[in-house]
């Protein structure tokens, strides 16, 4: 992003962090965290092998492709 | 013949094909012919799939030719959001990062879609990857509110709430993540729920947040909000998030309007100060109408609903910044810079700066600084403990009654452009909406009326206890009866915007 892109961002994201830091008022330690609605934990299903999508259709919308694989730009640096 | 089919409720659609009496390929065709007529000045699809509709609503002719029992909703045309994965549809979730995509597979809704014989008419437009309040942040453009054309139609949902408000289509899903299927609904006029939270599968939604998305039926009547309800909802293996208990009686309870002896909350924290005087006065109007109608009113104080859009606005961006890490143009999606030289990091910021669109970007930023080392107690950590303590205000007010009430939104819709500079104006549109998306339970918008100053609608949200979404229905069928019986008509007839843009062309065109 460029210059004036980023100072735009900085100057709204430190306006939502000021009022967000509100959650800093009010919630002790002592109140345990919430992450999940449902509270449900650990749901398996039985590891028995399961048709699934296949190399085809997942290579299907690859921005490129090649033997069987997704191509992609270097991955080490240069030097 | 053609437009009085689009003016039936999907239920009475429903009817129509299983007797016989209009067949399914009509029914597409004339909602195909509305979307053709009317969705230049509304821009509520991404993508309408003419053929694929139309072979399903023959399938569903076939089938009932052959004397095969059919489900509640047959042959009824729907408007899905862009967020679902469809193998035959693109799938952009309103981003340039996923222009031209087409999935490799249905979500859960999609196919319990198909499975019911319900005809998906097409994509619908939304705000890039569930992010936002108006559509304004789509990557191709706002959806405008057929209420009023120069307003937004809400968001994220906005394509589908535009398109059902439009009669483009009887029935609209869309997904509820601080609000998303609510307040569209509550702006055009519509019924929009909020099923609880691991109701309705994930699988092949794609993710925003993952603790609070929450794919729900829209449409113009409470009974048919409930139809698709059931038609989308229930246990998914697929989606380990997904709730395995039987889905609540909510088409039963839409039956069923009756609310004498009901106890009913009116949340004191969710009124006053930014709240439109017309949003306030229909609250009221419809706080009467329940007393009226034999409910027990009274208020209720939640004092943590005041941390909730902070909360909120931390939580959320800090999910979709490990969601949105998917998009690395390895993979699928747009892939810029790519000229043999650059690496594959270069290529990634190169690409997720090109394809993401502002609110997405800054969410990301958001919830990266959130999340990382050092900050994460004080922003992240408080943040769920303030959901904890949300659930709390929740739990101890459904012991005093059995529902909550407050107004969806604290205004009409606004004009196309006027929040799109002021993040935090139009993060104050999800104001009552989020704890429900908090605390997971169910929660509603159904029209009450529209606002003096302005003529758009007012929407009433309702809210229930975790996997008590029918008694939202309950209430919503009792309202509906009241306030269309004092009316005479539906409020939606009232809703004039597309008429009026169709006039103006005509005497341009100098007929």
């Amino acid at each position: 992003m460029n210059e004036p892109e980023l100072e735009q961002f900085a100057k709204q994201l430190d306006v939502i962090v000021t009022a967000v830091a509100r959650v800093q008022e009010v919630a002790g330690d002592d109140i345990p965290p919430t992450t999940h609605a449902a509270d449900l934990v650990n749901v398996y299903r039985e590891d028995v092998p399961e048709p699934c999508l296949g190399a085809d259709a997942a290579l299907a919308q690859a921005p490129a492709a090649e033997e069987g694989r997704f191509k992609v730009p270097r991955i080490l640096p240069e030097d | 013949m053609s437009t009085d089919l689009i003016r039936l409720t999907a239920a009475e659609m429903a009817a129509a094909v299983a007797a016989g009496e209009v067949s399914a390929v009509d029914l597409a065709r004339a909602h195909l012919d509305r979307i053709s007529e009317t969705d230049l000045a509304v821009r509520a699809f991404l993508h309408v799939a003419e053929e694929s509709a139309i072979a399903a609503a023959r399938t569903v002719d076939k089938r009932r030719a052959a004397g095969e029992p059919l489900g509640p909703l047959a042959g009824v045309p729907l408007a899905l959001k862009d967020v679902f994965t469809t193998t035959d549809m693109h799938t952009t979730c309103g981003s340039k990062i996923l222009a031209g995509w087409v999935p490799p597979y249905d979500a859960t809704v999609t196919s319990r879609l198909r499975d019911a014989g319900v005809v998906i008419l097409g994509k619908t437009n939304m705000d890039e990857f569930a992010m936002g309040s108006s559509t304004e942040n789509s990557a191709f453009g706002p959806s405008r509110n057929p209420w009023d054309l120069t307003r937004v139609p809400g968001g994220s949902s906005g394509g589908s709430a535009a398109a059902v408000a439009a009669y483009q289509a009887p029935l609209g899903i869309g997904t509820d993540t601080g609000g998303s299927i609510r307040q569209p609904a509550a702006v055009c006029g519509l019924v929009g729920v909020k099923p609880t939270y691991g109701g309705s599968s994930r699988y092949g939604l794609v993710a925003f947040a993952s603790s609070l998305d929450t794919p729900g039926p829209l449409a113009r009547t409470v009974l048919d909000a409930a139809l698709l309800h059931e038609a989308i909802s229930g246990h998914d293996r697929r989606d380990s998030t997904s709730l395995d208990a039987p889905v609540p009686p909510v088409v039963a309870a839409a039956r069923h309007a009756d609310v004498a002896g009901l106890r009913v909350g009116v949340v004191t924290e969710l009124s006053g100060e930014g709240y439109a005087s017309g949003v306030l006065a229909r609250f009221t109007e419809a706080v009467e109408l329940l007393e009226a109608l034999g409910a027990k009113v009274h208020e209720v104080s939640c004092p943590h609903f005041r941390y909730a859009l902070p909360a909120y606005y931390l939580i959320a961006p800090s999910e979709c910044s490990s969601n949105l890490a998917r998009f690395d143009a390895m993979r699928y999606g747009l892939r810029v810079g790519d000229d043999g030289d650059a690496s594959a990091e270069e290529v990634m910021s190169l690409t997720r700066a090109a394809g993401f669109g502002p609110e997405v970007k800054r969410r990301i930023m958001l919830g990266t600084y959130a999340l990382s080392s050092g900050y994460y107690d004080a922003y992240y950590g408080k943040a769920q403990r303030v959901r904890t303590l949300i659930a709390r205000d929740f739990a101890a007010a459904f012991d005093q009654v059995d529902v909550l009430i407050s107004p969806t939104t604290p205004t009409t819709a606004f004009p196309i452009g006027e929040r799109a500079d002021e993040p935090m104006a139009m993060y104050l549109a999800d104001l009552c909406t989020i704890p429900s998306n908090l605390a997971g339970n169910a929660a509603m918008s159904l029209p009450c009326g529209l606002a003096p100053e302005d003529g758009l609608p007012v929407g009433l949200q309702v809210m229930a206890p975790v996997l008590a979404d029918d008694r939202l229905y309950r209430v919503a069928a009792a309202v509906e009866a009241a306030l269309d019986q004092r009316r005479g008509h539906r409020l939606l007839d009232e809703a004039r915007g597309i008429e009026r843009a169709t006039v103006g062309t005509e005497t341009e065109a100098g007929r």
